[in-house]
């Protein structure tokens, strides 16, 4: 399928992450910090260095804004949207329309509209405003050359520290026939012109499932492969199982612990073959999304020059400073996590910056961090998971909130899904939630600040919600947890 | 109405208990023991089914319904069958490393539909032969029951079901090997972990029942305290044959619980859903509910009042998680009798009485919607399923008597399979 015509959207997109007629600037002779990555723990290490008042340099070799600007995030969530605003027409019967009242969607407009917010957001991390704030920026391919310095292009840069955040690519496959039939990836999809008709997408990890779904009710026939018993292996199983349910409604074919086993072009379609145990199946497509995880940028970058241990699989090797075998280097982002999140990508830059310049260092493990899955409803979760805690023989209980039984829910009819509070048992701390919920992305938000100030389910029973809101259900844990304790312990007013 | 609603309990409790056994014998091959998974024509048998039947035996002869010549006498007949059929590698044998096909020929025995080895039917399997053993104590056949009885148990080979880990795999088939799915988080394989630790030849490692309870989940979910698990069948099928009233593994000491009381909080839960009904479906209520695996309507296209009403066939349905499609098991309520008699024969009298079709015989069926409207007043699963019958035929004498409790309660496999996995306390 051919790609896209340029548009004057596209030209200002690429004037501020990649301007054309960029001149990279002349090095100082020593920079406090060079960082190589231009993605979002770039960005946010850049300008964390900065407001402490050091020198840095920036390298970037490609596109400002990295994989969640560019390919990930933001374009992902921009077609999610169009995908809800679509099922919601699809189901809104219920709101008094009519079948002839209901606009159909048009992909080359969903597509339009993606890009016009990507370039919106592109100019909070455009190369000019980043130049503005004092941040030398190098558009580049970067290279260590020593323990301090870096090549960027021609010049050679001298630094007292370094951030490596080259960030992740997704992860190619080995799937006998796939690279002959072509397929696309989280790279390449946003780049579409057309609808596929029918799609296939192998891999049912967060990005696989968004993009199944969404695709799905933009009016693809979509299937969905995933070599494991269940989508999302990292999330507890009734979120999965919510999740397959949901998918399933919306008409995604999805083959769970299902392998494709090859590929091949056959009467001018193309074909997955596929393997569930014994039993062989083939699915004939029109694009397939290779969906299957992220591979660290490890490679090209001299990291050896610079005794930067690291692993192709893995990435670079830090410790919970985040300080890579050289002591004057860190890394932070997909390069060196298992997390290939934004947010924990920034939060890993801050601290990175933190402890290369600050009295006190700071470990990454005492982060606090939610993460969540796009999908319909969104699956979302922050700290430790329930069989996490059963592994570390920490008593556990899980206070359960159905959206089912929640006012607001019920009438937005966004009624599918829980808030899940992980609690130490004898306690009222909290250890984790799992929400999975329309908007579960925002209200893990509020565990995480709950969770921040160390508020536990007692005090959290007390705190006024607006009424009616989603997010009561996470009051109302709280209060199933004081339903739950003797009387004599229940405080009185 | 339903003309039983006219009896009295207990009367109503054993004319449903012997309907319910009728299925057993009705649709049992008398040459080999093999019992149909369904009642409906070319059903296969199911070995799970087989099983629960050889638990029913004793129950008929105690209740008079068999003399117990003639229930040792299929007993054996069906015990032989196990024994002498094929075990080995190909792919139309009857079982391999001691464990059985899922769905084999009624009359060969043969493995059909290319289904898989399956480990926890074979210990329902397991279950009804250790019960037999138990329960025929007397001289001649009764002697080779025993025989055969330990034989089989020993046969089976436990510990090669964990392909190399630590828990037990769901299955496996002679085109693809083990199926690479296990269990996750509490379900009806507590006997096949307890029957497999006690085994005295292949036994699974004691600590693999613990590295299982690893992937529990303990919620507060509706107001009820609860290892959760959505079937309602995942919360009968170990108790049809093991007493867990009064004894604790460690999980349920550290909840001051046993898997009992649990069993009654599930049953909590689901009348509690049934009370709130989120989905809107006709005849949900406290007094009606039984959520659980079952036949179902299987219509794949279906809004009503613009609201999506997609069905599934036969399936594993739950609470409050779903998936819930309007579908209740009519037998589920009556099955939990042991728990809680007043809330399953209330619940069993209401459905009677609303809805009297899905009681024929003094049977019930596997799957019954009324959300779905049809001239018989819902969707109704044909026939009868076996599962279903059998279980209820155990868990009803459980109440009535405690028979196979027991019995149970002897069995050095059961106990020693308990012990292994770290249960003490109460009658062990």
């Amino acid at each position: 399928m051919d790609g896209y015509s340029v548009s004057a959207d596209d030209e200002e997109f690429l004037r501020r992450v990649r301007p054309p007629s960029w001149q990279n600037p002349q090095p100082q002779t020593l920079y406090d910090l060079i960082i190589v990555g231009g993605g979002p723990a770039g960005l946010a290490a850049a300008e964390s260095a900065r407001r402490q008042g050091r020198s840095v340099a920036l390298i970037e070799r490609d596109h400002l804004g990295g994989n969640s600007l560019n390919s990930g995030s933001i374009p992902s969530k921009a077609i999610i949207r169009a995908a809800r605003v679509s099922a919601f027409i699809r189901d809104d019967a219920e709101f008094g329309t009519t079948e002839s009242s209901r606009p159909l969607i048009d992909f080359a407009d969903v597509m339009a509209r993606m890009r016009r917010i990507r370039t919106r957001i592109a100019e909070y991390h455009s190369a000019e405003r980043l130049s503005a704030r004092g941040v030398d920026v190098f558009f580049s391919s970067a290279r260590f050359e020593g323990p301090n310095t870096v090549r960027a292009g021609e010049a050679q840069l001298s630094f007292k520290k370094a951030i490596v955040a080259t960030g992740a690519r997704p992860q190619s496959s080995d799937i006998p026939g796939l690279e002959k039939i072509g397929y696309l990836t989280s790279d390449s999809i946003f780049g579409l012109a057309e609808l596929p008709r029918r799609l296939g997408v192998i891999g049912g990890g967060p990005l696989g499932c968004e993009l199944a779904q969404a695709f799905c009710r933009l009016g693809s026939r979509v299937t969905i492969v995933q070599n494991e018993p269940k989508f999302l292996p990292l999330e507890e199983r009734d979120a999965a199982e919510l999740l397959s349910m949901s998918m399933s409604r919306d008409g995604v074919e999805t083959r769970l612990n299902t392998t494709v086993v090859g590929a091949r072009m056959e009467g001018g379609e193309k074909l997955l073959d596929t393997a569930n145990d014994d039993l062989k199946s083939s699915i004939a497509v029109d694009e397939v999304i290779l969906s299957i995880g992220r591979a660290p940028n490890v490679e090209g970058l001299g990291l050896e020059s610079a005794g930067i241990e690291f692993d192709a699989g893995r990435g670079i090797d830090v410790d919970n400073f985040l300080r890579t075998t050289n002591a004057d280097v860190y890394a932070a982002g997909d390069v060196s996590s298992t997390h290939p999140f934004t947010n924990i990508a920034e939060a890993s830059a801050r601290l990175a910056v933190q402890n290369a310049f600050g009295v006190k260092m700071q470990r990454q493990s005492r982060l606090m961090i939610p993460w969540c899955t796009y999908c319909d409803p969104e699956i979302a979760h922050i700290g430790m998971h329930l069989r996490e805690a059963r592994r570390q023989s920490i008593p556990v209980k899980c206070f359960t909130v159905m959206m089912q039984d929640v006012d607001r829910a019920i009438t937005d009819q966004q009624d599918d899904g829980f808030v899940k509070i992980y609690v130490r048992e004898g306690t009222d701390s909290i250890l984790g939630a799992s929400i999975v919920a329309s908007r579960a992305s925002e209200l893990i938000n509020e565990m995480s600040v709950i969770m921040s100030a160390g508020i536990g389910m007692r005090e959290l029973a007390g705190i006024l919600h607006t009424y009616p809101a989603q997010s009561d259900a996470i009051r109302l844990a709280a209060v199933a947890y004081m339903n739950d304790q003797p009387v004599d312990q229940v405080p009185r007013d | 109405m339903h003309a039983l609603c006219d009896l009295a309990d207990d009367a109503l409790l054993a004319r449903l208990q012997r309907g319910a056994f009728n299925y057993l014998s009705e649709y049992c091959n008398q040459e080999n023991g093999l019992v149909a998974d369904t009642s409906r024509a070319g059903s296969p048998c199911s070995i799970a089914v087989v099983g629960f039947a050889l638990s029913c035996y004793p129950i008929a002869v105690e209740r008079g319904w068999m003399r117990r010549s003639e229930a040792a006498a299929l007993t054996l007949k069906t015990l032989r069958f196990f024994a002498q059929s094929p075990q080995g590698d190909q792919a139309d044998a009857t079982g391999f490393k001691g464990f059985y096909y899922h769905f084999l020929d009624m009359r060969s025995g043969r493995r059909v539909w290319n289904c898989e080895l399956s480990l926890v039917d074979s210990a329902l399997l397991m279950a009804g032969i250790l019960t037999a053993g138990c329960y025929f104590d007397g001289p001649a056949q009764e002697a080779e029951i025993r025989g055969l009885s330990d034989a089989l148990y020993q046969r089976v080979d436990w510990r090669w079901a964990r392909n190399g880990l630590e828990t037990v795999s769901q299955g496996w088939k002679p085109e693809c090997g083990f199926l690479h799915y296990g269990w996750e988080g509490y379900n009806e394989a507590t006997i096949l972990y307890i029957l497999g630790i006690g085994s005295p030849t292949h036994s699974l490692h004691e600590s693999s029942f613990g590295d299982w309870t690893l992937t529990y989940q303990w919620e507060n979910l509706l107001g009820y305290d609860v290892l959760y698990s959505g079937p309602l069948f995942t919360h009968l099928f170990s108790h049809a044959w093991i007493d867990y009233r009064g004894i604790q593994d460690e999980f349920m000491r550290e909840k001051h619980s046993d898997y009992f009381e649990n069993s009654k909080s599930a049953i909590a839960i689901h009348r509690e859903y049934g009370a709130r009904n989120p989905r809107s479906y006709v005849g949900y209520d406290r007094n009606l509910w039984g959520i659980t695996a079952g036949d179902g309507p299987a219509y794949r296209e279906m809004q009503q009042n613009s609201r999506d009403r997609r069905s599934f066939g036969y399936m594993s349905r739950g609470v409050p998680f779903g998936p819930d499609d309007g579908t209740i098991a009519p037998w589920a309520m009556l099955a939990t009798v042991p728990f809680g008699a007043a809330a399953a024969l209330q619940g069993t009298r209401r459905l009677l009485e609303k809805y009297p079709q899905v009681c024929t015989e003094d049977r019930f069926s596997s799957g019954f919607n009324p959300t779905l409207e049809t001239e018989r007043g819902g969707w109704l699963s044909e026939g009868w399923y076996g599962l279903d019958q059998g279980l209820l035929v155990m868990m009803v004498e459980n109440h009535r008597s405690g028979l196979i409790w027991d019995m149970t309660r002897n069995c050095p496999a059961i106990r020693a399979g308990l012990i292994g996995a770290g249960f003490s306390g109460g009658w062990l």
